[in-house]
């Protein structure tokens, strides 16, 4: 069930409500079985995110280098709070626990792109890029 | 010219990339024959991207290298330069470890099977070819090898207990949702060194009677998946996998599946739920995983590092492992350094060393420079020592006499500047946040926790006892490690910390 909610996010860039009636049908369980897996993880949607998706971490190795920091000038910056979406569309900011950049803390992720020792001029530059 | 710039996340997330095209560029254009290797990293992540050119005398590293040093190192024929580290293996960092684990990480091409073999690769697969199942599982038996996962519980007995299950079909997992914080092992092993864990599995699979496996990974590590993925298919076509594993007759598949950001599918009944395709909720323990595991089969469910230490048990014997280690923590353990440090990184090392040596001597401190105030050794479950716990030797039993874990063997450094009230309140706040809610001291004990450590930071010191009496019920009633261990970082940091329990109060009255 994984591997086919991976590859409908992949494709549509969340998980349509018209989606789940077909996965369980195609998988043999009923519709409320097909909502229940998906709800529970965090990496699934159900409305689309923002042209591009940066991801702080908020686990404790990015804590010890300022990561709280970070993310509140994040909020700030893009004039959203976790989960949201900037007014234009560009960029939707999420929280992640660990991205296992622990020894170069603290760590983000631009869609898919690793990024180490993120500060305020590199959140500037990835704000530039995403045009947010 | 043979130049070596890391493909390793961390690397790539400090510019890795631009310099590997920057040495592309140059080379081109100077029109010199460079073959580039995107190797694993060596774990000196403050070195970061290493960059690596082999010369007769052996490899000299330059670090931590940006795309604009790159002229400059062409120039000078990577001779002199402010960035030149000298050979490689004498960086001290390097030297002063005991590799068995990652002994080709960083070294080979992670997706070349024929240095993978060069280096020793594949030994132990071909050892473990010629014996009966009893004969490895109890090779790895005498290892002394335990979980690295966290849990340390004996691999050999768990590998034993899966052979004597009588089953149509059994499973080797590979739990992989390494998603404690502070912890990378697991991912610079998979991007670094990809095919010893499938030789791992494969070995595993020959222990037991399993002709399938799985490797449970995670979102959250692309480049992992991306280089485990290709090198399964590597393997596939090389016939280490497949139906005629080595040309042996026997069997194994293997298949790389990737979780959707739940913490708890670490936890290896969560993880089988999962795979199975259901939402990750925990299961009642027993029956165990080794009789009902995976669709109901006796499967065998081991951590990355547990699963990649094996070949080369099978190939130098269990008792070489064994020889490194203290009392009943036998071998190496990979310890991943974290967080406020100048060094941080993974350094393999047998078990023993204290926790002072790791944090003082080869991390050197904190990055910050301030003094160090808290280590929290064991991911978001494990407990925050203070430096008069320095002197403990790393290892299971000793750190669980003084209330804390090895756990994944990953250590966060803190420096003063850290209030341990607010680190005690996300310990509750993750737990809230990831945990699957079967349980109620979980589900409910977490939410409660940080009202209380909220009413204890307003100046309610009548809620200390109280948080104490919720930890213990969590402890004690929660049916896996997320509930109960969680208390673990909250009691730790109000026992050795209390006076960040008590200034808001203080200032109240």
């Amino acid at each position: 069930m994984l591997p086919i909610l991976h590859a409908v996010q992949a494709e549509f860039g969340h998980v349509p409500a018209e989606a789940l009636p077909q996965i369980a049908d195609a998988l043999n369980i009923s519709r409320a079985e097909a909502q229940g897996v998906m709800s529970f993880y965090h990496d699934f949607r159900d409305h689309p995110a923002g042209r591009h998706v940066l991801k702080i971490c908020r686990a404790e190795a990015c804590q010890a280098m300022g990561s709280e920091a970070l993310a509140a000038a994040a909020k700030v910056r893009f004039g959203i709070d976790w989960h949201g979406t900037t007014a234009n569309g560009a960029l939707t900011l999420e929280p992640v626990f660990c991205l296992g950049l622990c020894a170069c803390a603290p760590a983000a992720m631009l869609d898919g792109q690793v990024i180490g020792r993120v500060d305020a001029a590199r959140l500037d530059q990835i704000a530039t890029e995403a045009g947010a | 010219m043979r130049i070596y710039v890391p493909r390793d996340a961390a690397a790539k997330a400090l510019g890795a990339e631009a310099v590997a095209a920057a040495v592309s560029a140059e080379a081109a254009a100077r029109g010199l024959p460079v073959e580039l290797v995107r190797n694993g990293s060596r774990g000196m992540v403050w070195l970061e991207p290493l960059l690596e050119v082999e010369t007769p005398e052996g490899r000299i590293a330059f670090g931590p290298v940006t795309a604009a040093d790159v002229a400059a190192l062409f120039d000078t024929g990577f001779g002199a330069h402010p960035k030149a580290l000298g050979l490689t293996a004498e960086i001290p960092f390097l030297k002063k470890q005991t590799r068995l684990t990652f002994a080709r990480v960083g070294v080979i091409d992670p997706l070349s099977l024929s240095e993978y073999e060069a280096h020793g690769g594949l030994a132990g697969l071909r050892k473990a070819l010629t014996l009966a199942p009893e004969a490895i599982v109890a090779e790895v038996t005498d290892s002394g090898l335990r979980g690295r996962g966290g849990a340390g519980f004996p691999t050999g007995i768990k590998w034993k207990t899966v052979l004597g299950a009588q089953a149509p079909q059994k499973y080797v997992v590979c739990n992989a949702d390494e998603g404690d914080s502070g912890t990378f092992a697991d991912r610079m092993l998979m991007e670094g060194d990809p095919f010893t864990l499938i030789e791992g599995m494969v070995i595993a699979g020959l222990a037991v009677g399993a002709t399938r496996g799985y490797i449970y990974s995670r979102s959250e590590y692309p480049d992992a998946n991306d280089v485990m993925g290709q090198a399964i298919a590597i393997g596939r076509a090389a016939g280490m996998l497949g139906p005629d594993v080595l040309g042996s007759g026997r069997a194994f598949e293997l298949e790389l599946r990737v979780g959707a950001g739940a913490y708890v599918c670490g936890e290896e009944t969560a993880l089988l739920n999962s795979l199975e395709g259901k939402r990750g909720i925990v299961r009642a323990k027993p029956p165990i995983p080794a009789l009902q595991g995976l669709f109901g089969q006796p499967t065998v469910v081991n951590n990355v590092l547990s699963l990649a230490a094996v070949p080369a048990i099978l190939a130098e014997g269990g008792a070489a492992y064994a020889a490194h280690g203290i009392g009943r923590s036998r071998g190496t353990i990979p310890l991943q350094i974290a967080g406020n440090v100048r060094f941080g990184g993974l350094f393999e090392t047998g078990f023993g060393i204290t926790l002072g040596e790791i944090v003082n001597d080869i991390a050197g401190g904190t990055a910050s420079g301030r003094p160090v105030k808290a280590v929290q050794v064991g991911g978001p479950l494990g407990a925050y020592h203070p430096v008069s716990d320095f002197d403990l030797p790393f290892a299971y039993e000793e750190f669980a006499g003084r209330g804390g874990l090895v756990g994944h063997a990953g250590l966060v450094v803190h420096d003063d500047s850290v209030d341990m009230l607010k680190m005690a309140r996300f310990a509750l706040e993750f737990c809230a946040i990831e945990s699957c809610g079967k349980c109620t001291p979980c589900r409910i004990g977490a939410v409660r926790g940080v009202e209380v450590v909220d009413r204890i930071a307003g100046g309610d010191a009548a809620a200390i006892p109280l948080l104490t009496d919720l930890c213990q019920t969590m402890k004690l009633g929660s049916l896996c490690a997320l509930g109960g261990f969680t208390p673990y970082p909250v009691l730790s940091a109000l026992t050795h910390f209390p006076d960040d329990f008590a200034t808001l109060q203080e200032a109240a009255e």
